[in-house]
């Protein structure tokens, strides 16, 4: 009897040896400087968040949980019915899945995904802020996106968070007399009554609201990736082991992986740990069939940068002028800008169509087929060549982005709605 | 930005004509040349003499490697061909990746002199891997002239 159980450990282990060992050592072979981008792709490399000098409060957890409770939040909004998660899904990567945002209204772009932000200089397609505070604040005040004002954002602060805002950011200010809604935005009455603010009453408001998004900020930075397939195959081959279940790729993705880095010169730009080298590039994409208004991209986004009331330079930055070389040394004209889009990260890009900055395309496959075609920009200069991938070569690549999905990485109880106090 | 790669053992003149030639490419393909290779023989040397052969330069990057994606000062070291440290001088920098035809991702500048012919190059960036090429355009008593660097990320 115990002979059999014995011999059955001794099949099981083989068996169970057999599963897990899907490929010996003997696999393809990587170059030393395919290794070196190989290495360079894996999440390992990524370094650790870095600091954000403009934000003293971002690595503050108070801020954070505070800033958790801001993001689920519908009362910061024109209707009490948007918050950034209406777009910004934590199910759903942090994004929507619709090829534009519907806010209060619909907006002329693709919501883009929040997972690593911390790391990109600069934030949203066309980089027109510069942290993820100040890109924060864009949207509350966008009329079809938040729909609201920063007034109103004030007193909600003061009546539902007084508490938890002193304790990180101090007193805040007398509201008294603040008009129930006001500020810079585009709704007229609103905009009446914030110039007749005085200018210590607008300095107040807006350092709130540059507290808001400060918090909200110290809630996203914390929000990353958990290794992918393609991460622990990286990990494998660098290590010369043999590869299981869990790290193998299949020839197809193995293939699609080898042009990604070669002849598709996907890598050229989708560079770095976050598959992104955090630039602007007009890669031909076709105007947006639902956005009537031009979109000339980084051409437009890099003069607003610079004059932005809530940038790294800026009176409600805690960063020294110093500390914000980005924005000093961006490059903020030329032709190059012209319908330029930030690059986006790749990590879990098969979990979210539709693609590009309006949402044009609505697969995998007719992203890697217009990177392929080349087509001219509807104006700028594309900076794409025609690639001539076989069927099999598209199909491949498509195979390797599928790998880089996982699920996201974050403190416990940050990816699900908080208790948000009752009104 | 002009075609502005150097060789090792190539003459004033063949420079000349080749860069006029890449100048007449790049100028012809902006924006489509992302897969063209980069010449073999280029100099990555880190002193290089000016185009007309005024000054002598060396760039001094932060570290031995220089890094991919993230900003980063330089000490650029200037001299006259005699081996006189030039201080006093109105440096401009300019730059791109020649097969792509794109320029810099960043507009750095000389922001300071250091003393003893060295200045800080402020707001260097090169966001992809391949051949950089790295211009200084140097005005001092000596006159204007042009250092080239070839840069291999």
């Amino acid at each position: 009897m115990l002979r059999f159980v014995s011999i059955g450990l001794v099949a099981a282990t083989v068996i169970s040896a057999a599963a897990v060992q899907t490929r010996g050592p003997v696999g393809p072979r990587w170059s030393k400087a395919d290794r070196e981008m190989l290495r360079s792709l894996s999440l390992a490399s990524l370094g650790p968040v870095p600091a954000d000098p403009s934000n003293r409060y971002a690595d503050d957890t108070s801020a954070a949980r505070l800033g958790q409770r801001l993001f689920f939040d519908t009362r910061l909004s024109g209707n009490g019915k948007v918050s950034c998660a209406t777009c910004h899904m934590p199910s759903r990567d942090f994004q929507d899945g619709t090829a534009l945002a519907h806010g209060v209204g619909t907006t002329n772009r693709r919501t883009m995904p929040i997972a690593g932000t911390a790391h990109s200089p600069w934030m949203f397609w066309d980089g027109r802020t510069d942290s993820q505070w100040a890109q924060a604040l864009g949207p509350l005040e966008s009329a079809v996106e938040h729909g609201g004002d920063r007034t109103q954002y004030a007193h909600v602060i003061a009546a539902h968070y007084r508490d938890d805002y002193e304790t990180v950011f101090g007193r805040l200010p007398m509201l008294d007399g603040t008009p129930a809604h006001a500020g810079p935005v585009a709704d007229s009455s609103r905009a009446v009554a914030w110039r007749r603010m005085s200018a210590s009453g607008q300095d107040d408001i807006s350092r709130v609201y540059a507290n808001i998004g400060k918090a909200i900020a110290a809630f996203e930075r914390r929000i990353g990736f958990t290794p992918s397939r393609f991460d622990r195959y990286v990990e494998a081959e660098l290590a010369g082991r043999s590869h299981t279940t869990a790290d193998a790729l299949s020839p197809d993705e193995e293939a699609g992986l080898r042009l990604f880095i070669g002849k598709a010169n996907c890598s050229t730009c989708h560079n770095g740990a976050l598959f992104t080298d955090n630039h602007f590039h007009n890669t031909g994409v076709p105007a947006s069939t639902s956005v009537a208004a031009v979109d000339s991209g980084r051409a437009v986004g890099a003069r607003q940068v610079v004059a932005s009331e809530f940038s790294c330079t800026s009176r409600y930055s805690d960063a020294k002028s110093e500390e914000c070389d980005e924005l000093r040394f961006a490059v903020t004209e030329g032709d190059e800008l012209l319908r330029a889009y930030k690059t986006p990260s790749l990590r879990g890009v098969a979990e979210r169509a539709p693609y590009m900055h309006a949402g044009q395309m609505a697969t995998l496959a007719d992203v890697i087929a217009h990177y392929d075609r080349a087509a001219a920009a509807p104006f700028g200069h594309s900076e794409l060549k025609p690639l001539h991938l076989s069927d099999t070569e598209r199909r491949q690549i498509e195979a390797f982005l599928r790998t880089l999905s996982s699920p996201l990485a974050a403190p416990v109880g940050y990816l699900t709605p908080p208790n948000v106090p009752k009104q | 930005m002009s075609a502005i790669q150097n060789t090792r053992k190539t003459s004033s003149r063949s420079v000349v004509s080749r860069a006029i030639s890449a100048a007449v490419i790049v100028s012809l393909f902006t924006g489509c040349m992302m897969f063209a290779r980069a010449p073999k023989d280029l100099d990555y040397s880190r002193t290089r003499q000016s185009e007309a052969g005024l000054y002598r330069g060396t760039i001094r990057p932060q570290g031995d490697s220089i890094p991919q994606g993230r900003l980063q000062r330089w000490t650029l070291h200037l001299e006259t061909v005699g081996g006189a440290p030039v201080d006093s001088a109105t440096v401009s920098v300019d730059g791109g990746m020649p097969q792509h035809g794109h320029g810099l991702p960043t507009k750095p500048r000389v922001t300071r002199a250091l003393g003893n012919g060295d200045h800080l190059v402020e707001g260097m960036k090169f966001n992809m891997g391949g051949w950089w090429v790295v211009k200084f355009r140097v005005n001092a008593t000596p006159g204007s002239d042009s250092l080239v660097f070839n840069v291999k990320l």
